[in-house]
């Protein structure tokens, strides 16, 4: 439980390098030891899709891996995905759709629909559902984030699809 | 059509009735946003609980020395290295007569009475420490009988779980309205049915979290709160804590979701404050998930028998009900937990005009987690119930269950009008809602196709719910019975220097979009766009006193204060514009950030002029003018003890009899909440709530075995609502406004969740119908459908 691991990996495009306690959560690292508070628990284990983030490119919940296993990673988080403006029509579409209210899940959704419109660009409305079925919100009612990802998608193919 | 005369709320460029985004939202949406989980304060130190693994049993001894001992470890308490530092706390109100509870403290003392309870506390400098050392206290515990079930709690020679208060009875009270008993002699039809709705609880995303920072050198305590009455919990802590009312702040900024679950008084949040002012440092304390489900209050558990009386015409005759309502071993403070079932006999039934009403309630301790106050308080177990009794009367009488509501819905010209329980009903639309939902939902087509399917084998149900939800209370409702907590609110804007609008309310915000609204409204009343106002919430040093947002409240009550004191602001404005114009107030007006001429609109000065002739350049003024660019106005509500307002909804599903499983189709609400600042938020409002009550009806239930051990106290094993299983919501409203206040809204925000458990019920109903089958047990599983079929 005491033992440390030194990892170096790329925090939103940022090099770190840190001896972590073999049993840390990527979750508590980021926002404990980096302050990336943009990330936050909402069940520590694996259900409710709040801590989602990427990790070399995919979604990942980081609860459910240890800082220790990401020496070399590449990692992603809500901090650095607003700043590099990736999923800027995201964000305003849930903005004007206001398909957030307490906020506290929408870096996890964002995450998730971002992957989702990467891999399918036209999603239906069901798929949409499907695809954010592993993200509770408990605000919303669902209804708003399906709309503003919909919106996205098409936005997104009405400029041509160059994605 | 305008029924009003043209007001504050009709000026040209009106944010009111506008669906305007949150501008607070775009920092929740870059990550940007700052819960009480994210606040680290130097020599910051944390907290973990040990929790009672019993129901019920006794304490014998703590060892806490091992404990001590470990890495990282600031102090372990126990009840008794903190007797004396507070005082005990009762959930009672002197005006539900005759309720009763037992004192509870921060940690057991001797006892514990729920599975879950705090009996220790470590506190160190990680989490992780903390409960490392958890781990290492050994209690020696003498198993008690657990009384987990509210029948038998009450049964004759049951252990009283506070054995001072003699049983288990925490409450009762009866109604009894018109000739109920000739009513069902006269019936040509009576049905009945017991109706049972499971515990559940909130499950808000940001667990609980508080962070108690006690200064000891000024004696200054600031509490970040995860919460919806800062000003409340102030008052709280004055109450059972040695410390002045100078002394306490109370910070509310960011929270993840509360729906009624974070404003009640719990003991481990009670511990942390009293942790910080032992250690003179700052306490943090967030709930994991785990013990989230075991002590975040829980909601509902009921057991309603009720019986309804018809004529063979479809009038409803008589109502008489009978609820059964567990509590766990005490109400909870400083709401009660009596609220809920009282609720549930004073609503059942209201909306129809039928004035023969018996109802009996019966609220009782037992060893599970404290049940209390959570979004639709009561509301829904009413609706459910009486919405259930109206379908199975059309049911007996031959009438199509949308017939029988519009011949029993009270008339939309008759208000004010008084139910028999004694709610007043200032004016509501039920007709003119139902009439609205058949045409948005295409009632007859959806039947036809109903039809059509039914013959395939394919069995779809199709339910309807009319409903009222209590907002906007007042003083009577808590108050009156001794409870700190306020029924008015205050709000105070501020012209600054460069023509922008400062506002601080006593309203809080949990996501809704309570700023947004106050904002709307200020920035409407005093001519400037949405983007020069900052709307500051949520802390006892900056903003007025009042009550906070609960029970749908926050812009029945909190936008007329922000509307009062926006009005002041502005005379005051134009007394000073008129000061350096030479002009009379009355003949300027403020528009787009100007001041204008009222009669041609021709722009005079900006506002940011008058902002600076008023603070730096009183030079230039007259030597009479003392400007004054602040306003403050507070406002309650006095006429009625509450606003009602009303709706209905309708759900579409379909049901595989096969399986059990329930497929939401489509589900449409058609509510009137008087005056609609904001359409966008309040129609997100009632989705929400819909969903909340599809959990309710679907999913949802802390599942309890006989020793009073929850069997499901993980996000894996209690199902809540998810995107793929919702549908989409249609939601359309009516606006009777209440002409108690110049902005004559009501409340919104429990709508949803009060009719939608009744609608899908209903519609589960309707569609296991052929089968001459019905549940009446919320939530309505694949297992309970599959065993009302006889099919398991």
């Amino acid at each position: 439980m005491s033992e440390a691991v030194d990892i170096r990996l790329t925090v939103n495009g940022e090099a770190v390098a840190r001896r972590v306690p073999a049993r840390q959560n990527l979750i508590d690292f980021l926002r404990e030891e980096l302050g990336f508070t943009g990330t936050r628990a909402g069940c520590e284990h694996g259900v409710c899709g709040a801590c989602t983030l990427r990790i070399d490119g995919a979604a990942v919940r980081a609860c459910l891996i240890f800082a220790a296993q990401l020496d070399g990673a590449r990692v992603e988080t809500i901090e650095g995905l607003s700043q590099s403006g990736e999923i800027a029509d995201l964000q305003a579409a849930f903005h004007a759709r206001n398909a957030l209210q307490c906020g506290f899940c929408t870096a996890g959704i964002l995450v998730a629909a971002a992957e989702l419109l990467r891999d399918t660009p036209r999603p239906s409305r069901a798929e949409i559902r499907d695809h954010l079925s592993g993200n509770y919100c408990r605000c919303t009612g669902y209804h708003a984030i399906v709309d503003a990802v919909e919106a996205v998608a098409l936005q997104r193919g009405a400029a041509g699809g160059a994605r | 059509m305008i029924d009003r005369p043209l007001s504050f709320l009709d000026r040209p460029n009106s944010y009111i009735g506008r669906s305007v985004p949150r501008p607070n939202a775009q920092r929740l949406l870059q990550g940007r946003g700052t819960f009480v989980d994210d606040i680290r304060l130097p020599r910051l130190v944390h907290a973990a609980f040990l929790r009672s693994p019993y129901a019920h049993a006794r304490i014998r001894s703590i060892a806490t020395a091992e404990a001590a001992r470990q890495p990282g470890v600031v102090r372990v308490v126990t009840a008794t290295d903190l007797a004396g530092r507070y005082t005990p706390w009762v959930g009672v109100l002197t005006h539900m007569k005759g309720l009763k509870s037992a004192p509870q403290h921060p940690l057991a003392v001797e006892r514990a009475c729920w599975q879950g309870e705090p009996v220790a506390a470590v506190v160190a400098e990680s989490r992780a420490a903390a409960e490392d050392a958890v781990a290492q206290i050994a209690v020696d515990w003498e198993e008690l009988p657990a009384v987990a079930d509210a029948e038998a709690a009450l049964a004759p020679g049951a252990p009283a779980i506070q054995p001072a208060l003699g049983d288990n009875l925490a409450f009762t009270r009866s109604i009894e309205a018109g000739t109920v008993d000739d009513a069902f002699a006269r019936a040509d039809a009576i049905v009945e049915d017991i109706f049972t709705f499971a515990r559940h609880t909130g499950v808000c995303l940001e667990t609980r979290s508080i962070l108690a920072d006690f200064n000891p050198a000024d004696r200054q305590l600031t509490v970040h709160h995860s919460s919806q009455a800062p000003h409340m919990m102030k008052e709280i802590v004055l109450r059972h804590f040695p410390l002045a009312e100078t002394g306490v702040r109370v910070i509310c900024r960011d929270v993840g979701g509360s729906y009624g679950i974070k404003i009640h008084v719990y003991p481990d949040e009670m511990a942390v404050i009293a942790l910080s002012l032992l250690l003179g440092r700052p306490v943090k304390f967030v709930a994991d998930r785990l013990e989230s489900f075991v002590s975040d209050i829980h909601a509902r558990e009921h057991r309603v028998s009720a019986r309804m009386a018809v004529s063979r015409s479809g009038e409803i005759l008589a109502v008489a009900i009978d609820d059964l309502t567990g509590i766990g071993p005490y109400s909870t403070y400083p709401r009660t937990s009596a609220v809920e079932g009282n609720q549930v006999i004073n609503l059942t039934g209201s909306w129809y005009r039928c004035a023969n009403y018996r109802a009996r309630l019966r609220v009782a301790f037992q060893t599970k987690p404290p049940m209390s106050q959570y979004r639709a308080v009561g509301h829904p177990i009413a609706c459910a119930v009486t919405e259930a009794l109206v379908d199975r009367a059309a049911q007996a009488v031959g009438l199509d269950p949308a017939e029988l509501r519009r011949r029993n819905l009270i008339a939309d010209d008759a208000y004010p009008w008084t139910s028999p329980a004694g709610l007043r009903f200032e004016r509501l639309s039920h007709q003119r809602c139902l009439a609205r939902m058949l045409e948005l939902m295409d009632y007859a087509g959806l039947r036809r196709e109903q039809a059509a399917l039914r013959a395939k084998g394919i069995h779809r149900g199709i339910g309807l719910a009319s409903f009222v939800e209590i907002t906007n209370p007042g003083p009577a409702f808590y108050g009156v019975g001794g409870a700190p907590i306020s029924a008015q609110d205050g709000c105070t804007l501020r012209l600054d220097p460069g023509g922008s609008i400062t506002v601080a309310i006593s309203v809080t915000e949990q996501g809704q979009g309570t700023e947004t609204m106050v904002a709307q409204i200020a920035a409407s009343v005093l001519g400037v766009s949405l983007e020069r106002v900052r709307v500051v919430t949520g802390d006892t040093e900056r903003t007025p006193y009042g009550g906070g947002t609960w029970a749908s409240r926050g812009t029945g009550i909190g936008g007329e204060a922000a509307l009062q004191a926006a009005k002041a602001l502005r005379a005051n404005i134009l007394t000073l514009a008129g000061a350096i114009l030479q002009a009379a107030p009355a003949v300027l007006d403020i528009s787009d950030g100007w001041i204008v001429d009222a009669a041609s609109g021709a722009r005079r000065i900006g506002l940011d002029e008058v902002g600076r002739a008023g603070y730096f350049r009183g030079d230039t003024l007259p030597p009479d003018v003392q400007p004054e660019l602040v306003a403050t106005r507070h406002y309650q509500p006095r006429e009625y003890p509450f606003a009602f307002t009303n709706g209905v909804q309708a759900s579409w599903l379909e049901l595989d009899v096969e399986t059990g499983f329930v497929t939401l189709l489509k589900h449409w609400v058609v509510e009137d909440c008087g005056t609609v600042v904001n359409p966008l938020l309040v129609d997100e409002q009632i989705r929400g709530g819909v969903v909340q009550g599809l959990g309710a009806a679907l999913f949802e239930e802390c599942a309890y075995d006989a020793h009073g051990q929850l069997l499901n106290g993980t996000l894996a094993d209690y199902l809540v609502p998810m995107a793929g299983e919702m549908p989409d919501i249609a939601v359309a409203h009516l606006a009777t406004p209440t002409a108690t206040s110049e902005l004559g809204a009501k409340g919104v925000g429990e709508a949803g969740t009060a009719g939608a458990p009744a609608a899908v019920m209903n519609a589960i109903n309707d569609a296991l119908s052929p089968f001459g089958a019905r549940v009446t047990a919320q939530p309505a599983t694949p297992q309970r459908i599959l065993r009302a079929l006889g099919r398991v």
